[in-house]
């Protein structure tokens, strides 16, 4: 893996710190007048997901992690992998429950999720942004109750539980934000 | 850009009217900066090699020496290899001398032209405040930063998690300790940090504190924790500077950094006389950026280097 120098540092960029892959998400350039210049650079541990923060000395270099992220497709899960398949080579990837993480209460099958990859093996899992999924367990709807604006717990089709407002009833589809795990909307057939 | 040429107005305005004259000197050279930290652009012109100054600091030196005055220079220095929020490799330095002041006197002005500038852009007054080198790092860290030792001061700077500093030198120890930990809890307004240490006297002259500290006449002004301005009680021994140039040199070569030709111009006018000065260089795009709130260079530069 090619190594980078603190000047090549850009957000998005991938290294290695202390054996893990991280990502840099912020790099500032630092110099007193007339003394040594530094970068103070926070990255991502990809693996843990802390954001850490640490001081270059401007020039140091660090080993490029060989991470990817690839769209791919979400196949199924046996209970101990979850499967995805590249949709150009149809290569297909399993990735550990610890990989799939949160992601996989927002997994539906043929939706498109970003699968980072680390040494060719996945390392994380991001859902789409938006994700619509039917409402299979809730309890009955309360006509005429809207104009409180009240809410209540909500269980999908791939295992999440999320907060909707009092009108919607099993069986409705449902638009869900998956940074937030909010409700964004009904979706209409 | 309206700013700017009002900021650019004011301050001509401010020297025309205390006598100080503006110089133009050349931003591109036979010889440049020796400091370890500094990088020159090197350039070519009609067959020689060159560089692009980082300062005016050499030329106008030439002048004093041959008894010109009090002078500024308002104009583009250029220094390799800084970009950044602060930072850009070409951007505008106002510097200028006072002959016969030292850097407390030239401190005071520094103080007078802000406080003008505040005044006629209707803004409230800024607090002002002076703090020694040593007594920021009593503050911060308990530790008088010209006594302790090296290893002391690398210890520290381990500990606050930069393992990689364990060899650091002194200088740089104290530098990063400084932008780590003191320069983010400066108090708002105008700080005057002076009598830095000793191995960070670059062009300064060095005098001893009573208990035997050595430490230069160098201060730095910081504008809302921002640093803004570097000045000194200018040394004026042609020996002791050309021996610190060649101490830079040979630290240089240590870094494995590039060697630059010694400006023997400068130590020729230094050797006919100096006279007694303080001087100090200021930056006006980070001014800019303190006096509207911006955060990043590129804003208030017409084009930022990404656009270049």
């Amino acid at each position: 893996m090619a190594n980078y120098s603190t000047n090549e540092f850009r957000s998005g960029l991938k290294v290695m710190l202390d054996g893990d892959p991280c990502s840099i998400l912020d790099n500032e350039f630092v110099k007193p007048g007339k003394g040594q210049a530094f970068n103070r650079v926070k990255l991502r541990n990809l693996k843990t997901g802390r954001v850490l923060e640490k001081t270059f000395k401007s020039g140091e270099s660090i080993e490029g992690a060989d991470v990817m992220d690839m769209d791919m497709q979400y196949l199924y899960d046996d209970g101990d992998f979850w499967h995805f398949m590249e949709p150009n080579t149809f290569e297909q990837h399993q990735a550990t429950e610890t990989a799939v993480g949160d992601a996989k209460q927002w997994l539906k099958e043929q939706d498109t999720c970003v699968v980072t990859l680390y040494n060719g093996a996945p390392l994380s899992v991001t859902p789409p942004n938006h994700v619509e999924l039917e409402i299979v367990e809730t309890d009955p709807g309360l006509r005429g109750d809207t104009a409180q604006g009240g809410s209540k717990p909500a269980k999908l089709e791939t295992g999440a539980t999320v907060k909707v407002p009092l009108f919607l009833d099993q069986g409705d589809v449902i638009k869900v934000d998956t940074r937030t795990g909010e409700y964004q909307g009904r979706v209409k057939d | 850009m309206l700013k700017r040429a009002q900021l650019l107005a004011f301050l001509r305005d401010f020297f025309a009217q205390r006598e100080v004259m503006e110089v133009d000197t050349p931003t591109l050279a036979r010889a440049s900066v020796t400091d370890t930290n500094i990088h020159s652009i090197a350039a070519s012109a009609n067959g020689d090699s060159c560089y692009l100054q980082t300062s005016p600091e050499y030329f106008m030196k030439r002048m004093l020496a041959s008894g010109i005055g009090d002078i500024y220079y308002l104009g583009k220095v250029f220094r390799d290899g800084e970009q950044g929020s602060r930072h850009n490799p070409e951007f505008t330095l106002l510097e200028w001398y006072r002959v016969g002041w030292d850097e407390h006197q030239l401190m005071a002005e520094i103080e007078a032209l802000i406080g003008l500038l505040l005044q006629q852009l209707d803004r409230p007054e800024l607090a002002v405040s002076r703090i020694s080198y040593r007594d920021c790092f009593i503050e911060a860290f308990n530790i008088d930063p010209h006594h302790c030792a090296l290893a002391e001061l690398q210890e520290l700077a381990v500990n606050l998690g930069y393992p990689s500093w364990c060899n650091e030198s002194r200088a740089n120890c104290l530098d990063l300790l400084f932008s780590e930990k003191i320069e983010p809890k400066l108090p708002d307004g105008l700080v005057f940090v002076y009598d830095y240490p000793a191995c960070q006297a670059a062009l300064a002259q060095t005098k001893l504190y009573g208990d035997g500290a050595l430490v230069s006449r160098r201060f730095e002004v910081f504008l809302n924790r921002m640093e803004l301005a570097n000045g000194y009680f200018e040394l004026t021994d042609a020996a002791e500077q050309r021996q610190r140039f060649e101490e830079d040199l040979m630290a240089r070569a240590a870094a494995q950094r590039s060697q630059v030709p010694l400006d023997n111009n400068l130590h020729q006018a230094m050797q006919a006389g100096l006279p007694s000065c303080a001087g100090v260089a200021l930056g006006v795009d980070r001014l800019l950026m303190q006096l509207y709130g911006i955060k990043s260079i590129d804003r208030v530069l017409a084009f930022g280097w990404e656009r270049c």
